[in-house]
């Protein structure tokens, strides 16, 4: 039980990698709710120290698949959060690209109970999701020290396929855009995202933002967030 | 080569017998008025050095048994209470209450075979179906002090009103809040509340199956019980037992403070891992296990708050 819960890379000294392992401590001690951590497991990627950021993956070396999401900033800082499902006790680790080339790679090992990714969503169990798929609650913060900041959770089941009987159903990829369509910022998703994912962006100032996304069996969302 | 493959050996069989444990919860009954009798647990989470005996089970005496009130993390747990209880009386059980569906509460039932065990209606289904994946869990935290435990769900049910048992007047409380099922149970003739998890006493509530308004609720009823005549005293669910309303109201400062700070931080904008390294407010600071509980609360509490905040985009 490390008291810091954020974790300086070995290689690049200044990649931040914000995984909360005392909350997957304190979550194997949870009598009742096991299943539900694993499956919400909270990653921050903080990569504003290094520079001009091109692209950033992120990967669970021991889970059932291993490549969590890939993120590509524009004009948003090089900063997310997010959660994944987690099948065992793993590294998290992000791999981070700049401009010049280099690969800085920063992580950290998360405890949990793990069978995250072979438990089947909410939604698999309650068919209400559908009418509500890819559905966007989003809101912008202007001011104070979040200034800039975006949130937005969109309604998926993030099914994985590993689960008998429920195939593999995920979001692939969300654009985010400003309102003369320059891009903030590319995520790509796979199926260890969570449930119902909800991601926290960074941007300079708020104002308008438009979020464009697709699931794989071609589902897809067009909608504005106003600051 | 002899010599040392004696002294390991030696020494070998020695460890294995000093690590053999005696799975002795030490159970000792604490008589809180005539007749009436608790086994406080300690203030910790489950543990395979404290088996899960991390919460208060109690008993009262009648002329027609004993009446038990929750029955233990295992079936080691019942088993012991059972010597522990003919220590203060000869009498056998005459039926057990389960206060709500939280296993340390139930699963020690299997040690009380033939006596009636008896809940309300959603804490006999809550055990019915989640009481082997409980169970399951209790084996990971605890170990082998859950040896042979296997969930067993109540044999009836019962709802609030005013009981007679062994020619002794039970107040039923069909509650919630902690759970979907929360029984308390007063005893008119001592004046001892025993409230179930609905109350903890300087040890951090736990929230997985809570709702908060409902269990603001609940307090309340409780509260006004100790201010009747006859009250003496509350068998908190965990936690010391205390002759006042105390651990009545700190819960209910916990449960406000914890829905209001989830509320606010979703309005502010901060991400579940900025909510989680959040520090506890000074005057929880001393409650046991205290910010352990209050991440495990962010996480069943957090995504309800954050889904509030956020509008509805189009």
């Amino acid at each position: 039980m490390g008291d810091a819960p954020t974790i300086h890379a070995n290689m690049s000294r200044i990649l931040d990698i914000v995984i909360d392992r005392k909350a997957q401590i304190a979550e194997m001690n949870d009598q009742v709710t096991n299943l539900l951590n694993p499956m919400q497991v909270p990653v921050t990627v903080d990569a504003t120290a290094l520079g001009k950021v091109l692209e950033v993956i992120v990967f669970a070396d021991f889970n059932p698949i291993v490549q969590i999401l890939r993120f590509y900033p524009a004009s948003a800082s090089a900063y997310l959060g997010f959660r994944v499902k987690l099948q065992q006790s793993t590294p998290v680790r992000a791999a981070v690209r700049t401009a010049d080339g280099v690969w800085h790679v920063g992580g950290t090992w998360v405890n949990t109970v793990g069978g995250g990714c072979t438990a089947p969503s909410a939604a698999a169990a309650a068919p209400e999701w559908q009418k509500q798929l890819n559905q966007v609650s989003a809101r912008q913060w202007q001011s104070g020290e979040l200034a800039g900041r975006l949130r937005l959770r969109v309604v998926h089941p993030m099914d994985t396929g590993l689960v008998a009987g429920i195939p593999a159903f995920h979001l692939q990829e969300i654009r985010l855009s400003d309102s003369s369509d320059q891009a903030l910022m590319r995520i790509e998703t796979f199926e260890p995202v969570s449930e119902n994912p909800v991601f926290t962006l960074q941007q300079k100032t708020a104002g308008r933002v438009k979020a464009i996304g697709r699931d794989n069996n071609g589902n897809d969302f067009s909608v504005w967030i106003e600051p | 080569m002899k010599h040392l493959l004696a002294c390991l050996l030696a020494c070998f069989s020695t460890a294995l017998v000093a690590a053999e444990p005696a799975f002795d919860y030490g159970l000792q009954a604490q008589r809180v008025a005539d007749d009436v009798y608790v086994f406080v647990g300690r203030d910790e989470d489950f543990s395979t050095v404290n088996g899960g005996n991390i919460v208060n089970t109690g008993f009262i005496v009648t002329a027609a048994g004993l009446v038990v009130i929750d029955s233990g993390p295992s079936l080691r747990y019942g088993q012991q209470m059972q010597r522990a209880m003919r220590q203060v009386s000869p009498a056998a059980p005459l039926q057990v209450f389960n206060t709500h569906h939280h296993p340390d509460h139930f699963l020690g039932n299997q040690a009380f075979a033939g006596t009636p065990i008896v809940a309300l209606e959603a804490t006999r289904q809550g055990i019915a179906a989640e009481g082997n994946t409980f169970a399951e869990n209790l084996y990971r935290l605890s170990g082998d002090w859950m040896k042979g435990t296997e969930s067993v769900a109540p044999t009836a049910t019962i709802t609030s009103g005013r009981i007679q048992l062994g020619g002794r007047a039970l107040r039923l409380l069909a509650l919630n809040g902690h759970t979907e099922g929360d029984l308390a149970i007063y005893d008119e003739t001592s004046g001892v509340l025993f409230a179930g998890d609905l109350v903890f006493n300087n040890r951090a509530p736990t929230t997985p199956h809570a709702r908060i308004e409902r269990w603001l609720a609940s307090l309340d009823t409780l509260e006004a019980i100790t201010r009747e005549p006859g009250f003496s005293a509350i068998v908190p669910g965990h936690g010391a037992i205390t002759r006042d309303a105390a651990p009545i109201r700190q819960t209910r400062a916990w449960l406000r403070w914890l829905d209001q700070a989830m509320r606010q931080a979703a309005a502010d904008g901060l991400d579940l891992n900025e909510v989680l390294a959040r520090p506890l407010p000074a005057e929880f600071a001393g409650m046991a296990v205290g910010m352990r509980e209050y991440r495990r609360s962010v996480g069943h509490l957090f995504p309800a708050a954050e889904q509030e905040a956020l509008g509805h985009a189009h």
